[in-house]
């Protein structure tokens, strides 16, 4: 039998392309919201863990084109992660999705088969393939949409925050 | 109103989430697997625990329709144990029926579960009316899932000499071995597709983009693809690889990237004397399953009305959006 393949080593991102808005990007005042959305999440949705395994460990870097910055997540009970990147950083990471946003969040929240849209060149993983199919597995057997779940993470707030979510997702995908 | 009987239309689901949409979609039964190597689509991340089995067992009943365990995929000498409870677990959660492979399950589950519905897996690839009345004979089968190796015809001289129902693949995914048989995963990874219930396993799976936009698909120590910018992609198997042989450089040596498409076969199917059409798919997220099963519930209630449906929408769904009969069409389909 062959050793079975090694992917242990984190790859590294690094855009040396990156535009200037990125560069002024005050990532701190979002690093509250993502910690607050990712803990509402985890706690709605315990059963992701068990089905993430051993993968919940690595460290997922999201590339959602036209939006400024990249989203860093290690979805790890014990530890969850879930922050901001700029692209000027030279960041670590195991698995690299990149894709339009609109196509991301519509794959997230099952919406559009990311089979097809892998097939269809639309979306790009890079890394951990394990990792990267336990973790689309895990979100397409959660019922509620993202945009619900982070909404609900605001209480009372919830419906100028899901607001929010639609013009964001509105403006940012005519965008790409 | 024709007078074609209507087939049973068996789904995948490849977790809970799934089921229920495979259910709500029009599924008359949706077939599913355990966590771990007991089934053929061993991927990280899907399949049931006995829990969730057994709650999405009693949904599926709530509406209707039924739930159909893969237990599916053989045991080596040694790992029995697994396969046995695996089956002892399917049959205390209520299921409708068990599907089984490997001989020795099939002796098991005759013996210790006399009064379990008994399917035989496409992966035993019995395809002969002698084959499947062995089974049926021995072990009480009441349906075989065709190997997808036959042409209609075919399929109707098989259904006319055997004693058992006929469930047939109508769409999805379809490599060129006869199923159950092949190896290549095995000597590239040393993980087996009918041993261990994966092909391709993505631990062992890489894509390696370039400058250019193109894409370097490996699979363990090979590269098994490179696409260029604007070329679809297909699934990271062997047999859907491109390759430079002696005679012919960079070119799919085994099968393109390409799905099964029967909608417009049936009609036949159904004149053939087949039961059940079967969906490939437990792996594919819930928006294939909700777009593949309503599509096929309209197309298969269309045809028995009499009606021509539209099946447009399911090229999208399909790997490198093309399409094929395969054999079921023609055996020089390539
Ligand atoms: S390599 Fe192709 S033919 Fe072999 S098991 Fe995998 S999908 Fe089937």
């Amino acid at each position: 039998m062959r050793d079975k393949h090694k992917r242990d080593q984190p790859r590294i991102y690094k855009d040396s392309q990156a535009g200037p808005v990125s560069k002024v990007m005050p990532l701190f005042a979002i690093q509250p919201i993502l910690r607050r959305i990712v803990q509402h999440v985890a706690n709605l949705h315990p059963e992701l863990f068990e089905r993430l395994d051993d993968s919940c460990r690595k460290h997922f870097l999201i590339d959602a084109k036209g939006m400024p910055f990249l989203l860093l997540l290690r979805p790890d009970p014990d530890n969850l992660m879930l922050v901001a990147k700029s692209r000027h950083e030279e960041i670590p990471y195991d698995v690299l999705v990149s894709g339009k946003f609109k196509t991301l969040l519509r794959m997230i929240d099952s919406k559009t088969d990311s089979d097809a849209l892998f097939f269809n060149r639309d979306i790009t993983v890079t890394g951990d393939t394990e990792a990267i199919v336990a973790l689309r597995n895990a979100l397409d057997d959660m019922d509620a949409t993202l945009a619900d779940d982070v909404a609900t993470a605001f209480g009372p707030l919830r419906g100028p925050v899901r607001a929010s979510i639609d013009a964001v997702t509105k403006i940012v995908g005519s965008r790409t | 109103m024709s007078d074609l009987i209507k087939p049973e239309l068996v789904c995948p689901a490849g977790t809970p989430a799934s089921l229920r949409t495979a259910v709500d979609a029009g599924a008359n039964s949706v077939y599913c697997g355990f966590k771990g190597p007991t089934n053929a689509r061993n991927f990280p991340g899907l399949n049931f625990s006995k829990k969730e089995l057994s709650e999405s067992v009693k949904y599926a009943h709530d509406k209707d329709a039924m739930v159909l365990a893969a237990i599916n995929s053989f045991p080596t000498a040694g790992r029995t144990d697994l396969w046995k409870q695996s089956v002892d677990d399917a049959v205390d959660i209520g299921i409708d029926a068990v599907i089984i492979a490997d001989i020795g399950m099939a002796k098991y589950v005759a013996e210790q579960h006399p009064d379990q519905r008994l399917h035989l897996s496409v992966q035993a690839g019995a395809s002969s009316p002698e084959a499947i009345n062995f089974y049926v004979e021995r072990f009480n089968v009441k349906r075989v899932v065709l190997p997808r190796i036959l042409t209609v015809p075919e399929i109707k001289r098989v259904h006319d000499a055997i004693d058992c129902e006929i469930e047939a693949f109508v769409f999805g995914n379809i490599g060129m071995m006869a199923e159950g048989r092949c190896s290549l995963t095995n000597y590239v990874t040393g993980i087996s597709t009918n041993m261990d219930g994966v092909c391709s396993p993505a631990s062992h799976v890489d894509y390696e983009p370039d400058e250019d936009d193109g894409l370097t698909t490996r699979l363990g120590d090979f590269a098994i693809d490179c696409i260029s910018c604007g070329e679809t992609a297909g699934y990271p198997t062997i047999c859907k690889g491109r390759y430079d042989t002696a005679h012919k450089k960079n070119y799919y040596a085994f099968e393109e990237p390409i799905s099964l498409n029967l909608t417009r076969l049936l009609p036949d199917l159904m004149k053939a004397g087949v039961t059940a059409l079967k969906i490939e798919g437990r792996q594919r997220s819930r928006a294939y399953i909700r777009s593949v099963v309503s599509a096929f519930r309209d197309a298969v209630d269309a045809y028995a009305a009499g009606e021509e449906p539209d099946i447009t929408e399911l090229i999208a769904l399909t790997e490198g959006h093309k399409e094929t009969q395969g054999a079921f069409k023609s055996k020089s389909w390539r």
